[in-house]
């Protein structure tokens, strides 16, 4: 008797937990269809460039803010998860650090979705702190990244063996490296090493003597920049005026990807990310805003 | 006060059987699933993207941006690192095992059982988290290079299997019967002896068993290895050379590639050779195993 009472108040107890999830779910799905008024709108999910995902996060914190209405969803994942989401319909923006027309080899998906350019990005040539050279130029980056050079004394510091790290091959700050610097040369893969993150070059290049490789801007703010050491290329440093006015190669434009011309919310998230009221923002966090970047 | 009722068959019989019975389908089609899965996408580079199958296994160019698709130096790449792990770590968990159960319990199931228990659940990207900040950084004082390397690679991976290995070497030690022990004891073995030739070779199984899932969660770990063997694509001439993995590829690559690419479709090959060579390598060691105790 005693194990039969027991059974039933289990069996009470597992109701009243199912209720309450049913409950919960149904106020989760209330909440999501937003009222309809003058104001915009709906939701907004993004996904893609972990480059770029800082300042999408930012943006969409800000956006929410003058707009109650949306709810902006900012994940990460990568380019190439990016472009497929939004390819697939699983999201209205897929965040990318190159055109999507570099990733895609169908031609037709490729014309159906649209690039917003959003933002810039510089990176920079950083090195171990132990290197004392300051400058460098195209062709001697070029020459050091290809294993031509493999000593930092023949470009003018001293006796120490360069270690080049590298980023993936599929990786979107490597493709603007190789477009902007390395152009027809060649990245020589067998030599030094491949880092995954932006973090593991990073700890890469703060451990290893005589290292050299290439970060992006935006990743080098808070602290970041006193502890990795940057190199101008042909005398120019990676600031945004020398991106402007042309001295300096290494940037790349930042993407939001949609499919067909944006609308309604998404539209009005992808205004505000390029709007001069969000470009002092970017700035401050290391990235080149759209209003600096006209008629480039 | 049940004793005249009829026995109720459902409740007390089929319920339970059907329950595990369904339990076990679902573990079998889940399997199978993945594996047709995989191969689905995997074959796709030989039929839709035109790649060469014996490129891809004999070539050490892998350059993606000019269709190029040789995974030699992965597969040598995960193949070296994983036996190198296993044969680092296989004989100090059976040591370990034989320790905590023949040489001293009492002290192996108070602090050696926990802590690798501990071990075990350790996540990876903590070891390869270790592996950069200290274990990179003295290869890199005493071997000179870079530090990340082959041999930075197969320390991390030593550790993390270490604890399954020695937990179901244990185990398996745990089961032989004491009558065996007590008649080597009494045919007037050394305790050494008895271990070594009678309770070692009973428990074989079990240990061959902890080997296998070592090696599996050897060939299968990406995040700890990719993140200390710095991932050159190049053919190691030493341990302390750096040099990449099948898995280490995959999780570099895959998230910038785009679904039907060509570049997309080498990779899931990669994950089918990868599950192929897993599942050669367990085979082996199985047979091996077969072999030793059919004699």
């Amino acid at each position: 008797m005693f194990m039969k009472r027991k059974k039933a108040s289990l069996m009470l107890a597992l109701l009243l937990m199912i209720g309450v999830l049913a409950a919960c779910g149904g106020n989760g799905n209330n909440s999501d269809s937003g009222s309809n008024g003058d104001e915009v709108s709906g939701m907004v999910t993004a996904a893609g460039s972990t480059a770029l995902q800082p300042l999408a996060e930012e943006a969409a914190d800000e956006f929410i803010a003058n707009n109650p209405n949306v709810s902006v969803t900012v994940q990460g994942g990568g380019s190439g998860t990016g472009i497929n989401q939004v390819a697939s319909g699983a999201v209205n923006i897929g965040n990318s650090d190159v055109p999507s027309a570099d990733k895609l080899e169908d031609e037709q998906l490729a014309s159906e979705l649209v690039d917003n350019k959003v933002a810039g990005i510089a990176f920079g040539i950083v090195v171990n702190e132990d290197v004392d050279v300051e400058d460098l130029t195209v062709e001697q980056i070029q020459k050091i990244f290809s294993g031509e050079i493999t000593n930092w004394k023949d470009v003018g510091g001293k006796d120490l063996a360069i270690n080049v790290v590298n980023r993936p091959a599929s990786s979107g700050t490597r493709n603007t490296f190789e477009k902007t610097i390395m152009k027809d040369v060649k990245i020589n893969d067998s030599i030094g090493t491949n880092q995954d993150s932006n973090g593991a070059v990073e700890k890469s290049i703060t451990s290893t003597s005589g290292s050299i490789s290439y970060l992006a801007m935006s990743y080098m703010v808070e602290g970041k920049d006193t502890a990795l050491k940057t190199i101008k290329i042909d005398g120019a440093e990676p600031t945004t005026e020398n991106v402007v006015n042309g001295s300096y190669p290494l940037w790349a434009y930042q993407y939001m990807v949609t499919k067909g011309e944006p609308e309604g919310a998404v539209k009005s998230f992808i205004d505000f990310m390029v709007s001069d009221e969000f470009a002092a923002k970017a700035g401050e966090m290391g990235y080149i805003p759209m209003s600096e970047l006209q008629g480039k | 006060m049940n004793d005249h009722k009829p026995i109720n068959y459902w409740k007390s019989e089929y319920l339970g059987r059907i329950l595990v019975t369904l339990c076990g389908m679902v573990i079998v089609f889940t399997t199978l699933a993945i594996i047709v899965f995989i191969t689905g996408k995997g074959i796709q580079s030989f039929t839709v993207s035109g790649i060469s199958l014996w490129e891809m296994i004999s070539s050490t160019n892998w350059s993606p941006n000019d269709g190029q698709y040789g995974a030699l130096i992965f597969i040598v790449g995960s193949t070296l690192v994983s036996l190198g792990a296993i044969l680092i770590s296989a004989p100090i968990a059976v040591a370990l095992a034989i320790f905590m159960n023949y040489i001293s319990p009492k002290f192996g199931e108070k602090v050696l059982r926990p802590v690798l228990e501990l071990l075990v659940g350790i996540p990876s990207v903590v070891y390869g988290l270790l592996g950069v900040t200290i274990l990179v950084p003295f290869l890199q004082r005493t071997y000179g290079g870079v530090g990340f390397s082959l041999l930075a690679g197969i320390i991390v991976l030593s550790i993390m299997i270490l604890p399954t290995i020695a937990s179901l070497a244990s185990d398996a030690l745990r089961g032989v019967p004491p009558q065996l022990l007590e008649a080597s004891y009494g045919l007037g073995s050394t305790r050494w002896q008895a271990i070594s030739r009678v309770v070692l070779p009973a428990a074989k199984k079990g240990v061959l068993t902890g080997i296998v899932l070592g090696l599996a969660r050897a060939f299968g770990e990406a995040l700890a290895v990719q993140m200390v063997i710095g991932n050159t694509i190049k053919l190691p001439d030493l341990l302390t050379d750096p040099t990449a993995t099948l898995t280490g590829i995959l999780t570099m690559d895959m998230s910038n590639t785009l679904n039907g690419t060509a570049w997309n479709n080498a990779l899931w090959s990669l994950a089918l050779i990868l599950l192929i060579m897993s599942f050669l390598f367990i085979m082996i060691i199985r047979f091996i195993g077969n072999r030793g105790a059919g004699k």
